[in-house]
């Protein structure tokens, strides 16, 4: 780990350098495996959360930064030591990056990112690989998130809608709201999706990633709204330690 | 070669002997899909085997539903290294379902609704190795977790137990499904730990 930097409070996003590293695509995910000194060992899934510059930017060889977020789990073996016991200049053992179906490949079509809790970690890895490709391509995030201090990303967010009029933000709260905001804490539901989202006729590439109450309600209001279940990718996770 | 972690202790709570590498054990039922769930009215439901001719035989829900039934209690193995075990279902074995069919071909792709595919060799659902099942813990299959009906190949890798199941297409040789083609094992044992492509 070359550094970290705390994103909220029980989230920290961990600066890997890793020598050989072949690139990857955003959404993508690595397997973090964790051996306690009797060979006990641990492994759990986390998503990438940086962009991968493609080639001309940085030279396009190989090598480089991985930036992993990790949430804090109740209980969790893994994250609790990535969290909080893991310091700059010690190694961790990856395996990556893994995964071809929930993947962002700068295609033509617009893109509508939903994310509920850390689930907007590899939807950040889309809008970042957007950013750094210069893509036209219109994108909308929905961040549903409990408060306004659990938000990851928020200032590099607040900038990147500032910088970049292709790029709309959209927060749902679902416990609290910051002072003012124009509607109750609560979950995503169809008004929110009808007027945040694109309509179906724009046949946007739908990416979804969350818990799987979140996952489900949020494709079944775009199944429902006439949204192609084709166009709508899901990556869900239970919040197992 | 592995990297030591010095500070990490771990809550060995995965040291079983029924527990493949590299996997832990969950009390909960982890959906993992690639899209948005189905839904399958029953009275549109069916389970078609087709054979590598083109010859079709099909189920419609009540057929299916009056072919000898089975319970059984399984360990199951996600790719995502959640393990349950124990789990409990009510379905039709595939050695049932294949009693009328003739077929040479050594290799399956299975279908669900939805669209989901997942590549199977026969040998691994047949001889009591895998079901379709409509019943999880004594209730009806939740569209969620595959209702109406799913595969179940306990032994392999989770995802080969195709959600919304709707029919099982006979193939000469081998080839890819929906997660193997995304770099998932074609195999996909979780005691030889075969989670991705070259493992």
């Amino acid at each position: 780990m070359a550094e970290s930097r705390w994103e909220t409070p029980s989230a920290r996003t961990l600066v890997l350098d890793v020598p050989d590293w072949p690139g990857h695509l955003p959404g993508q995910h690595v397997d973090v495996r964790l051996t306690a000194p009797d060979g006990y060992s641990a492994q759990r899934s986390y998503s990438i959360a940086s962009a991968w510059p493609k080639s001309g930017s940085e030279g396009g060889s190989e090598g480089g930064n991985v930036e992993l977020t990790v949430q804090r789990v109740e209980d969790g073996e893994v994250s609790s030591y990535l969290d909080d016991i893991l310091e700059v200049g010690q190694p961790i053992e990856l395996r990556g990056p893994v995964g071809g179906w929930f993947v962002w490949r700068d295609e033509p079509a617009p893109v509508l990112l939903l994310g509920g809790g850390s689930g907007v970690v590899p939807l950040m890895s889309m809008i970042r690989a957007r950013g750094d490709v210069r893509g036209k391509q219109p994108f909308r995030l929905i961040y549903s998130v409990r408060t306004p201090q659990d938000v990851l990303y928020a200032d590099e967010l607040k900038r990147r809608v500032r910088d970049d009029p292709g790029l709309d933000v959209h927060f749902v709260y679902t416990r609290e709201a910051p002072e003012g905001w124009p509607e109750k804490p609560g979950r995503i539901n169809v008004p929110t999706l009808n007027t945040h989202g694109w309509p179906p006729d724009f046949a946007p590439d739908v990416f979804i990633c969350g818990p799987t109450p979140f996952v489900e309600t949020a494709a079944d209001i775009l199944v429902a709204l006439g949204h192609d279940p084709k166009k709508i990718r899901t990556e869900r996770f239970g919040g197992t330690p | 070669m592995s990297i030591i972690n010095a500070g990490f202790g771990g809550r060995r709570r995965s040291s079983r002997p029924d527990l493949p590498p590299g996997q832990y054990l969950t009390e909960d039922f982890p959906v993992l899909s690639a899209g948005p769930t189905p839904r399958i009215p029953l009275d549109r439901w069916s389970f078609t085997i087709t054979d590598e001719a083109g010859k079709k035989t099909s189920w419609n829900w009540d057929e299916f539903n009056a072919l000898p039934q089975e319970d059984f209690t399984v360990d199951i193995h996600c790719v995502t290294k959640w393990s349950k075990l124990g789990t409990t279902w009510r379905g039709v074995a595939i050695d049932t379902l294949f009693e009328n069919i003739e077929s040479a071909a050594d290799f399956t792709m299975v279908h669900g609704y939805g669209g989901y595919t997942t590549n199977v060799p026969l040998e691994d659902l047949v001889d009591g190795k895998a079901w379709v099942a409509h019943t999880f813990d004594g209730e009806p299959l939740h569209p969620e977790h595959g209702g109406p009906a799913r595969l179940v190949v306990p032994h392999l890798y989770f995802w080969k137990s195709a959600k919304w199941v709707n029919g099982i297409e006979m193939l000469p040789q081998d080839e890819p499904g929906f997660w193997e083609e995304a770099g998932y094992n074609m195999y996909g044992d979780p005691w030889r730990e075969q989670r991705y492509q070259g493992d």
